[in-house]
C-alpha cells in the first residue's frame, strides 16, 4: 500500500512540475498576443486608422468581353449579345434591404430572386457588384434610372449574354455556358463578377480560359462612407479570344437536315483532320442555358430515350459491324497470313468445334479473296482469317487505325471506347475462346467504338496517315497545328496494302455485287468508296434463323443498328464521311444513301470558292481561305 | 464503481463523499469559473450584437439561446461522478472515432473539406468532439500510469496510436489546422503523464525531419494559405484579403477604439466571416486595445482556472483531464488570436463562446460540464490501480 502512495506521489509531483510549466508556457503565449494586440493597435494604431477612416483602398474587377465561337468561314457560332441588367454594391448601398424594397416598388421582385440577391450580397465581398436583375426592358431600364436618387447603390450596365445563332445545329459542338457554380469562385477572383459565364460543355469548356479572357482591376480610393476619391491605377485586363473551328455551319445544317432522328454522321477533311460536320439527331437549344434551364426543360431531355443532351458522334458506342473488315484485312496482310490471292470457300456458314457461324448471305458467296471478301462483305472469309491472326493482332490494327484509343479532340466528355483484347476480358475474369476471336473477325461482339473513331479509322485508310480528328483551327487570329496534311505522321502500313482496301472499297460501291451499288455519286463529282456495316443489337437465334425471320417483324429497338463508312473522291481521297442510323436495319439500305447525300453535299460546298471571308475574320488575320 | 477498503489517505473526505447528494455537488460547483464563462458569453453576445449590424436577430439571440443550452449541459455533466465518467471514456473515444469515420463516408463538404454531419436537426463536427473525447481516453489509459511505467515504451504506443487514428481521419477531410491541433492536444497529455524528456526531443526532431515532406503533399489552398501568412499584399484580392482587412480593423481601433455599433470595418463588411472566425476583431476594433486586452485576460482566467483545478485534483484521472481540456481551450484562444492579428496562417479555428457556430461552443461546454465534474470530485477516490 505504501508504495502505490509512494507512487502516487511521485507522479503527482512530475505532473505538477510539468503542469506548471506548461501552464507558464501558456500565459506567455497568451502574453505574446497581448504585446501583439499592442503593436497593432497602439504602435501601428494611426497607420491603420489612416486606411480604415480616409483611404481605404477599394479594389474593382473589370469584366473582359468573352471571345466567340466561330465556324471555319468566321461566321459567328458562339457570340456575345447586348443585356441590360441592374447591380447592386453593397458597399455604397449601406442598407441593402432598404434598397431593395424601394427597387421592389419600381420594378417588382420575385421572392426567389430577392433571396438569390440578399445571399449573394452576403457571401461576396462588400465591392463586388451582385446583379439584381437580368435582360431589363427599356422601359424599366427607364424607370430605375429615374428613380436613382432613391436607389443608392444600384446602377444600370450593360452586360452580356451568350448568344448560338445556329441554335440546335452545333449545340453538340459549341457546347453552352452557365453560371460559375460556387465550387469554381476562388479559383479566380473574376467569376465572382455578376453576369459571368463559364463554359460548361463543348468547345466553350474546352477553350473556356481562352474564351474567358483574365479580369483587369481599377484601385480606387475610398472614403469613410465608400464614397470614391480618385482612382490610384487600372490593370488593363486582357478580353477573351475568339476561337475560330473547322466546323463550316452551312454543311453543318445540311447534313443535320440529312439525318433522321437516331442519326448521328461524322465528315472528316481525310487529310487535314479537321471536322467538317459533325451532326447528331436529336439536338438541344443551347441559348436555353443561358438563364438558367426550367426544370420542366431539363426532365423533358433527360428523359428522352433519344438523348438529346448527348453528343452521340463522340459519345455513342457501338459495335462497327463489317466497317471494320479493312482492319482484319491490314491485320491479315501484316501477319503475312494469307496473300491477298488466296481464296477461301464460303458455303453460308463456318464451323468452328461444334459451333456454326453464319453468313450475312445464306447460299454462301463460294471462292472469294480479300478484295472480293470485301466487296460481297463476305464473313466466312473474315471468320478465317480472324481466327489465323488472333485478337490481338486485330486490336493492335485497329489502335492504330484510331479505335479505342484517346482522340484528343477538343470536346470534352469524348468516349475513347473499347478495342476488345484477351488481356481485357481476363482481367473481368473470363477467357477469351477462339469463338469470340472469330466473331470479332466480322465487327461484332464486345466493341464499342464511336462514330468520331470509325470516321478516323476511314480518314487513315484514305490517306495512310495518322491523322487526328479535331476542331480548333485559329485561336485569336492565329493558326494552330495541324492543319496540312504532311503534318501527320505515316501509319507505317505497305502503300500496296492500302491500296487493296482502297480499291476493294470502291468496289463496293461502283461495281456489280457490291453491298452499296445505291450508293454511287452522280457523274462528274469523282467517285466514292465505302463499306457498309449492320450490327446486331440482339442475336439471331438458330430457331429463328430456321423459320426465315424478317428484320421488319421485329420491334424497332431490336432491329440492327445501320453504318456507312466512306470517302471520296476514291483516287485522290479528300473527305472522310460516316453515318450510323440507330436500328436502320441494313447498312447499305439506311446509312449508305445518307453518307452519299452527305458526301455530294460536302463535295458541292467545298467545289466553287466560297464567298470572299467576312471582314471582321480578315482584320483578325486568321486563314481566309475555307478550302481544306 | 465501488469503493474498495486500500488506498485511500484522507478517510474524512471518504465519509463526505457517501453524503454526496446533488444538492451538496450544487454547492460544489465552482460558480465562480460558471461567472467566468458567463461574462466571455455576454462579450461575444454584445460583439455578435453588433456584427448583426445592431440588431440581436441576426446572431447575438441565437448565441444567447445556445449559451442557455450549454450552460445547462455543463452543470448536468458537472454533477456526474467522476468515475462514471473515467469508466466510459472508452465508450466516448470509440464513439468519436464512429462519428469521423461517418463524416468521411457521408459527410457534409464545407470550403472543399467534409467537416460536418448532420444528426436530425444538429450539425456538428466530429472533430471538435475528437478533441474532448481523446483527452479523455488518454486520461484513462494514463490514469494506471506509474511513473516507472511511463518510462517503458511499449506502454506508451496504445496511446501513440489513440491520438495518431483521429489524426489520420482529421487529415483526411482534409483539416490541417485541426487536426495539428489535435496532435498538440496528444502530445502535451503525453508530456503532462510523463514521458521522459529525451522522448520529446526526438519526436521533434523527428517533426522537423518530416514537416518539408510534408508541404510537398498539402493541398493547394492549405499551400496558398501558408504563402500569403508570409507576404499578404501579394495576394490582396485572393486569400491575403482576409489578413490585411483584419489588421486594419484590428489596426484601427486604437487604444480605446471606435466605440460600440461604431467600428467601420466590420459594418461595412470589409470584414470576412465578421461573425464567425473574426469575431474578436470586432471586439477589438469596436472597443480598443483595452477591450481586447481585458477579452484576453478573462479568456486568460479562464484557461488559469483549468490548470488550477488540475493541480488541486487528486487523482491522476481528474488531473489528466482538466489539464487536457484547459490546453483545448487555450489553444482554441490563441489560434484564433494569433490568426486575427496576422500571427500565424489563418485557419478557420473559432473563438467559442465568442463567436457565432452551435458545434464549437456546445463541445467547448461539454468539455467544461467534464471539468467541473473534475472540480466537484476532486477528492474522489479511485479503485487502487490494477495490475
Amino acid at each position: 500500500m505504501s508504495t502505490t502512495r509512494k507512487e502516487e506521489e511521485a507522479r503527482r509531483g512530475v505532473f505538477t512540475r510539468r503542469a506548471l510549466l506548461l501552464g507558464a508556457g501558456q500565459l506567455a503565449a497568451l502574453g505574446f498576443l497581448g504585446w501583439r494586440l499592442h503593436k497593432l493597435q497602439v504602435e501601428e494604431g494611426e497607420r491603420y486608422a489612416t486606411l480604415a477612416e480616409e483611404n481605404r483602398i477599394s479594389v474593382r474587377l473589370v469584366a473582359p468581353p468573352r471571345g466567340r465561337v466561330l465556324d471555319r468561314e468566321g461566321k459567328v457560332i458562339g457570340g456575345s449579345q447586348l443585356n441590360w441588367r441592374a447591380l447592386i454594391v453593397a458597399e455604397d448601398a449601406r442598407d441593402v434591404s432598404a434598397v431593395l424594397d424601394t427597387f421592389h416598388r419600381i420594378v417588382p421582385l420575385t421572392d426567389p430572386e430577392r433571396a438569390r440577391i440578399e445571399r449573394e450580397v452576403r457571401r461576396r465581398r462588400r465591392f463586388i457588384p451582385v446583379t439584381v436583375r437580368e435582360f431589363l426592358t427599356w422601359e424599366e431600364m427607364a424607370r430605375i434610372e429615374m428613380n436613382a436618387p432613391d436607389l443608392p447603390g444600384i446602377s444600370v450596365d450593360v452586360g452580356t449574354t451568350r448568344e448560338y445563332p445556329e441554335r440546335e445545329h452545333m449545340a453538340h459542338i459549341v457546347g453552352y455556358v452557365a453560371p460559375p457554380a460556387e465550387a469554381d469562385i476562388g479559383e479566380d477572383p473574376l467569376l465572382e463578377l455578376p453576369g459571368i459565364r463559364v463554359g460548361r460543355a463543348g468547345i466553350e469548356r474546352f477553350h473556356d480560359k481562352i474564351l474567358r479572357g483574365r479580369a483587369g482591376s481599377i484601385r480606387l480610393e475610398v472614403n469613410a462612407v465608400g464614397r470614391v476619391i480618385r482612382e490610384l491605377d487600372r490593370r488593363e485586363g486582357q478580353p477573351g479570344q475568339d476561337v475560330q473551328i473547322s466546323l463550316d455551319a452551312e454543311l453543318q445544317r445540311a447534313v443535320r437536315a440529312r439525318c433522321e432522328e437516331g442519326t448521328s454522321a461524322v465528315v472528316l477533311d481525310a487529310r487535314s483532320g479537321e471536322v467538317l460536320a459533325m451532326a447528331t439527331q436529336p439536338s438541344f437549344d443551347p441559348n436555353l442555358f443561358n438563364s438558367g434551364v426550367s426544370s420542366s426543360q431539363w426532365r423533358t431531355w433527360t428523359r428522352n430515350r433519344q438523348t438529346p443532351l448527348i453528343n452521340k458522334a463522340t459519345n455513342g458506342l457501338y459495335a462497327p459491324g463489317s466497317t471494320f473488315k479493312m482492319v482484319v484485312a491490314l491485320a491479315a496482310l501484316e501477319a503475312r497470313v494469307c496473300t491477298p490471292g488466296e481464296r477461301v470457300y464460303c458455303p453460308g456458314h463456318y464451323d468452328l468445334g461444334d459451333t456454326r457461324f453464319h453468313c450475312h448471305s445464306r447460299g454462301g458467296h463460294g471462292n472469294v479473296d480479300m478484295r472480293g471478301a470485301i466487296k460481297y462483305s463476305c464473313d466466312v472469309y473474315f471468320y478465317e482469317m480472324a481466327r489465323r491472326i488472333g485478337m490481338d493482332r486485330i486490336a493492335a490494327m485497329g489502335r492504330r487505325l484510331g479505335l479505342g484509343v484517346d482522340l484528343e479532340i477538343e470536346l470534352p466528355g469524348t468516349r475513347r471506347g473499347l478495342m476488345p483484347t484477351r488481356e481485357w476480358r481476363l482481367a473481368q475474369g473470363k477467357p477469351w475462346n477462339l469463338g469470340d476471336t472469330v466473331v470479332h473477325g466480322i465487327g461484332q461482339g464486345f466493341y464499342q467504338l464511336t462514330p468520331l473513331a470509325l470516321t478516323t479509322m476511314t480518314a487513315r485508310l484514305a490517306t495512310g496517315r495518322a491523322v487526328q480528328p479535331h476542331l480548333t483551327r485559329a485561336i485569336g487570329g492565329k493558326p494552330v497545328r495541324g492543319i496540312r496534311a504532311e503534318d501527320w505522321p505515316s501509319l507505317g502500313i505497305p502503300e500496296r496494302d492500302l491500296r487493296l482496301m482502297r480499291e476493294a472499297m470502291w468496289a463496293v460501291v461502283n461495281e456489280e455485287g457490291g453491298t452499296a451499288r445505291g450508293a454511287r455519286l452522280p457523274a462528274g463529282m469523282g467517285q466514292l468508296a465505302g463499306k457498309t456495316g449492320t450490327t446486331q443489337v440482339r442475336r439471331v437465334s438458330r430457331e429463328q434463323r430456321e423459320r426465315g425471320f424478317r428484320v421488319e417483324s421485329m420491334p424497332r429497338e431490336w432491329r440492327p443498328h445501320a453504318l456507312f463508312v466512306a470517302f471520296a473522291p476514291a483516287d485522290n481521297p479528300q473527305f472522310a464521311v460516316m453515318v450510323i442510323v440507330e436500328h436502320g436495319t441494313s447498312g447499305s439500305g439506311a446509312a449508305a444513301p445518307i453518307a452519299r447525300d452527305i458526301m455530294i453535299d460536302t463535295i458541292n460546298r467545298f467545289r466553287q470558292p466560297v464567298t470572299a471571308p467576312p471582314a471582321r475574320m480578315a482584320e483578325a488575320g486568321s486563314p481566309g481561305n475555307p478550302r481544306p | 464503481m465501488m469503493l474498495r477498503e486500500p488506498a485511500i489517505y484522507e478517510r474524512r473526505l471518504l465519509m463526505r463523499k457517501h453524503s454526496f447528494g446533488i444538492l451538496e455537488k450544487l454547492w460544489h460547483i465552482p460558480w465562480i469559473f460558471v461567472l467566468m464563462l458567463c461574462g466571455v458569453a455576454a462579450i461575444g453576445y454584445v460583439a455578435l450584437y453588433s456584427a448583426g449590424g445592431g440588431t440581436p436577430e441576426a446572431y447575438a439571440t441565437k448565441h444567447a439561446l445556445r449559451f442557455g443550452f450549454g450552460l445547462v449541459l455543463m452543470l448536468s455533466i458537472a454533477l456526474v461522478d467522476i468515475r462514471v465518467i473515467a469508466r466510459f471514456a472508452w465508450l466516448g473515444y470509440a464513439a468519436a472515432v464512429v462519428l469521423l469515420v461517418l463524416v468521411l463516408l457521408h459527410g457534409n463538404i464545407g470550403k472543399g473539406a467534409q467537416r460536418w454531419i448532420d444528426i436530425g436537426p444538429v450539425q456538428i463536427q466530429p472533430s471538435e468532439l475528437m478533441k474532448i473525447m481523446l483527452v479523455l481516453g488518454l486520461a484513462a489509459w494514463f490514469h494506471r500510469a506509474s511513473w516507472e511505467r511511463m518510462g517503458n515504451v511499449l506502454f506508451l504506443i496504445p496511446p501513440a496510436l489513440m491520438v495518431l487514428l483521429p489524426v489520420g481521419l482529421i487529415l483526411k477531410q482534409p483539416n490541417l489546422g485541426t487536426a495539428l491541433i489535435t496532435g498538440m492536444i496528444g502530445a502535451t497529455m503525453f508530456w503532462a503523464a510523463g514521458t521522459r524528456w529525451w522522448k520529446f526531443a526526438l519526436l521533434i526532431a523527428c517533426v522537423g525531419f518530416v514537416a518539408p515532406i510534408a508541404y510537398e503533399h498539402l493541398h493547394d489552398y492549405q499551400r496558398a494559405r501558408i504563402t500569403t501568412f508570409l507576404d499578404p499584399e501579394s495576394d490582396p484580392l485572393g486569400a491575403g484579403y482576409n489578413i490585411i482587412q483584419s489588421k486594419i480593423a484590428l489596426g484601427s481601433g486604437g487604444l480605446w477604439g471606435k466605440g460600440f455599433l461604431q467600428g467601420t470595418q466590420g459594418h461595412l463588411n470589409f470584414l470576412p466571416e465578421k461573425q464567425t472566425d473574426f469575431i474578436f476583431t470586432m471586439v477589438a476594433e469596436e472597443f480598443g486595445l483595452v477591450g481586447a486586452l481585458g477579452t484576453l485576460g478573462l479568456l486568460a482566467l479562464v484557461i488559469i482556472f483549468a490548470m488550477l483545478t488540475a493541480l488541486r485534483c487528486r487523482h491522476q484521472f481528474g488531473r489528466l483531464v482538466a489539464l487536457g481540456l484547459g490546453m483545448n481551450y487555450f489553444l482554441y484562444v490563441f489560434v484564433n488570436i494569433a490568426m486575427v492579428t496576422g500571427s500565424i496562417p489563418v485557419g478557420g479555428v473559432p473563438l467559442p463562446l465568442i463567436s457565432h457556430g452551435g458545434s464549437a461552443m456546445l463541445t467547448v461546454m461539454l468539455g467544461f460540464g467534464l471539468l467541473g465534474s473534475v472540480y466537484v470530485h476532486r477528492d474522489a477516490e479511485f479503485a487502487a490501480a490494477k495490475e
